[in-house]
């Protein structure tokens, strides 16, 4: 049954692709994997790959003179699909209610502003030349849910992360140091929910709140269980390693959303600092701005952005996103129960928190960040100081972990914050006074270059990623490619940085797979994008330790072993990675 | 001064944002016939369901809008208006006057639901009863009625004031159950009685009712007895008033004005005074 769609959906890349090959002539190339900085190359797509030639006469040329060519956008960090994403549409009406899409003939309706329904979360993505777009925290057990709205998210290439860092299997092997029988299990949970990297999320402080508590550190010993979140990291992060797996431990930290929780993040990538092989970041830390808050309460909270930095400049084994704060009406919804419910504490919202049987948490609440809030204003500044102060941009990526700290709709706005010091003066001028006397914003005057935001927002994730595929225009390399409307040669970035942030919300052309999908802002063909997943090969007598928890899953779970696992046909187009386990 | 007519009985909900008076200042009476509308799934010119007529009013300077008959099945009258001055002679639909911002509307007839949703300024008065949700915000959201004035003649319906964060909302008959949920600030005065549940989840704002209230929340602390209480500008409710703060179940400071002659069963709260 599996290999039968895999096949089909082969047949189907096949159909796409021999309809048309393209040649993208006089652009501005940016492809910093390739180290092609802005040059006049012209690219060429047939089958739905990047080529070294296709013949012009019969292929479909874009003239992109005067204009920027990237690759197709890779965000790694966005909750757009899921349990915890339904929930949150339907606790907010009023989000609908403001954002309406109307269908087209091509296109489908559908609503939402900081939650958008799946068709329209595609569509948008899209508009912004993104063609491949990650949902980071998937509850195991409600795996099915998860990729039935991905697979009703078009156009975009997709994939999601499994929470693991509290699920009761893994703490149990980890607390017995049974590491390879723990690789073996993470291997199965990863085939069976369709899953592509290993999530923690508060590790170990989901599974107290369990129980109406939380861990203090990372030293904190996780009620009813003999471990700490320490053990926890440094575990799935060997299990990473003996897996093999193409993207490295995907951390929420411990404490995250606390005055005072720098340490917690420089501890949590210090825990691991021994493990690292050189070769590439062997822990991400995610949404690092809402885990980079100095001071003892809300009052005296101050930026830990810079100790942070200076820790990641030092160590080439962390990577981070940003999750950067935008001034507006959003909804966070993290799997972090305990954390959420302190939100809901501090704002008085209406909140949902839920709890996943034995794997993990969640909970969603309406946040407003204000510009005249000191807290909201100097949660700004840190996630910006983060993305100026860290040197390598290979290892720092723009996200605004939608929609925690903002849709993904903003991220032409964090553009030209990046690129422009005036625009970045602009905002700051209309902050909290409090806030701006503390910033160190307006003393950092770097500006990112094309070639730079080229890297966070496609080069850098796809890498991170492991999607060797994506992020990069060679020879090989999947035909996802954004043009936008900026001649590099003729704008400067730091005064005209409205312009940037407008070419960047409407691309000029999005292709997909060797296809336009978007046309100056316009979606001109709705595809189905792929879903990746992992399917590490581990061997067969570790395997079999896996079939010694069906007795205990049947203490465990409301479900049976049998049902657990989610089919690929039950994927729309499935595209697993094939990944060779040491174990 | 533009009159307009319903040419028929409506079977199935209409509307009709583009009835304002900020839209039709700008337009000739062609162009506003040519307006579009919704009646059920179907999108119609403003002239296929209205007789407009242009000529008489008052001030020229003030965009006039009378609306004769029946338009109770017609929705969201008055959206966004700023300015102008509305007329409706008989009964109209829900979302009259939604989001307003400035100007007046008249209602000599009975409103729907959702009068006045999220007000941001103007004056609605109903010569007849409202629905339920007077001034409340969309579902879900706690942006409620910010400033303005609602008048209501007749009776409320449920949940009046429903998110309310400043204005006025007067009743002058009765009001059901839930008057004054989830305020935030703002007063509202009801001369009628209460169905009861009087500022539930009230965080701020001020509730006076003259009429009987069957209980008083138990989430509600009695704070003194006044001898009367000034509802807006120069108008003052002679009393004496039971005064209670609350809700205390989410440690709100709202407070309600319960008129003492009309509410002798309530006397076992002065023991705790």
């Amino acid at each position: 049954m599996d290999s039968h769609l895999v096949g089909s959906g082969l047949a189907r890349i096949a159909v796409v692709a021999a309809i048309m090959s393209l040649v993208i002539e006089n652009g501005f190339v940016y492809d910093p994997i390739n180290k092609v900085n802005g040059e006049e190359i012209d690219i060429f797509v047939r089958d739905g790959k990047i080529v070294k030639e296709v013949n012009k006469r019969k292929a479909r040329v874009i003239n992109a003179s005067g204009m920027v060519v990237m690759p197709g956008g890779v965000d790694i960090h966005t909750h757009i699909a899921g349990a915890e994403v339904n929930t949150g549409r339907l606790l907010r009406p009023e989000d609908h209610f403001r954002d309406v899409e109307i269908k087209t003939s091509i296109t489908r309706s559908g609503v939402g502003r900081s939650i958008p329904s799946t068709f329209t979360t595609g569509y948008r993505y899209a508009r912004m030349g993104y063609t491949t777009a990650i949902t980071p925290s998937m509850p195991p057990l409600l795996a099915r849910h998860t990729h039935e709205e991905l697979d009703d998210t078009p156009i975009i290439d997709k994939a999601a992360f499994p929470l693991l860092g509290d699920s009761w299997f893994v703490l149990e092997y980890l607390q017995d140091n049974r590491i390879e029988e723990c690789a073996a299990y993470v291997a199965w949970i990863l085939k069976a929910t369709k899953g592509y990297a290993i999530k923690l999320v508060n590790p170990g402080g989901l599974e107290a709140w369990g129980f109406g508590g939380n861990v203090r550190d990372i030293d904190d010993q996780v009620p009813h269980f003999s471990i700490t979140p320490r053990e926890i990291i440094r575990g799935l992060c060997k299990v990473n390693e003996l897996l093999g797996l193409p993207h490295s431990i995907h951390v929420h930290t411990n404490n995250l959303g606390k005055p005072g929780n720098y340490m917690t993040a420089l501890e949590t990538m210090k825990c691991v600092e021994d493990l690292a092989d050189g070769d590439k970041p062997i822990i991400h830390i995610t949404h690092c701005q809402f885990s980079s808050f100095k001071g003892s309460d809300w009052r005296t909270l101050r930026s830990g952005a810079e100790e942070i930095a200076r820790y990641v400049n030092r160590h080439d084994h962390v990577s981070l996103d940003l999750g950067q704060v935008i001034f507006t009406d959003t909804t966070t919804m993290t799997a972090d129960g305990p954390f959420q419910y302190i939100l809901h504490q501090l704002s008085g919202n209406k909140w949902v928190n839920g709890d996943v049987e034995t794997e993990t948490s969640a909970g969603i609440v309406p946040f407003r960040y204000r510009r005249k809030s000191y807290v909201h204003a100097t949660q700004w500044s840190i996630g910006l100081e983060l993305a100026l102060l860290i040197d390598d941009p290979w290892r720092v990526f723009l996200t605004t972990d939608h929609p925690n700290a903002g849709p993904f709709t903003s991220y032409p706005r964090i553009v030209s914050w990046l690129m422009s010091k005036e625009a970045r003066k602009r905002t700051l001028n209309r902050i909290s006074k409090k806030a701006r006397s503390k910033s160190p914003l307006e003393s950092i005057d770097r500006e990112y270059t094309f070639n730079e935001i080229a890297v966070v927002t496609r080069a850098g994730q796809a890498r991170i990623l492991g999607l060797k595929n994506k992020g990069h225009l060679g020879i090989g390399g999947d035909g996802d490619i954004s043009i936008y409307n900026i001649d590099p040669q003729e704008i400067n970035p730091s005064k005209q940085f409205r312009s940037i942030r407008r070419s960047f919300e409407k691309a000029a052309y999005t292709i997909k797979d060797g296809e336009i999908v978007v046309k100056n802002g316009e979606v001109v063909k709705s595809l189905e994008g792929r879903t990746f997943w992992v399917n590490p090969r581990v061997s067969e007598s570790l395997m079999g330790s896996v079939k010694q928890i069906k007795q205990r899953f049947q203490d465990y779970y409301t479900v049976q072993f049998e049902n657990y696992p989610i089919s690929e046909s039950h994927l729309a187009f499935s595209s697993p990675i094939q990944v060779e386990a040491s174990v | 001064m533009f009159t307009l007519k319903a040419r028929r009985d409506f079977s199935v909900p209409v509307e009709a944002e583009c009835i304002t008076c900020d839209v039709f200042s700008e337009k000739s009476k062609e162009e506003i016939k040519s307006l579009s509308i919704w009646e059920g799934n179907r999108r119609r010119e403003l002239g296929l369901l209205f007789d407009v007529k242009y000529g008489g009013g008052s001030d020229q300077n003030e965009t006039e809008i009378r609306l004769v008959g029946d338009f109770g099945k017609v929705r969201k009258i008055g959206r966004g208006m700023t300015k102008g001055k509305m007329v409706i002679d008989g009964n109209v639909g829900s979302h009259l006057g939604e989001e307003m911002e400035g100007g007046s509307i008249i209602v000599r007839g009975n409103a729907g639901s959702w009068l006045g949703s999220a007000m941001k300024g103007g004056r609605i008065e109903i010569i007849g009863n409202a629905g339920d949700y007077v001034s409340a915000p969309y579902r879900g959201s706690i942006e409620g009625m910010r400033d303005g004035e609602i008048i209501i003649h007749g009776h409320a319906g449920n949940e009046a004031g429903n998110f309310m964060r400043g204005g006025l909302i007067r009743i002058e008959g009765n009001a059901r159950q839930f008057l004054g949920i989830h305020m935030r600030d703002g007063t509202i005065l009801l001369l009628g009685n209460s169905a009861g549940r009087v500022g539930a989840e009230m965080l701020g704002g001020r509730i006076i009712v003259c009429g009987q209230v069957p209980e008083i929340l138990p989430t509600f602390t009695i704070d003194a007895v006044r001898p009367s209480v000034t509802v807006a500008g120069n108008e003052n409710k002679k009393g004496p008033f039971y005064r209670f703060l609350g809700d205390l179940a989410d440690n709100g400071e709202g407070r309600l004005f319960i008129s003492k002659p009309s509410n002798p069963h309530l006397s076992f709260y002065e023991e705790y005074l």
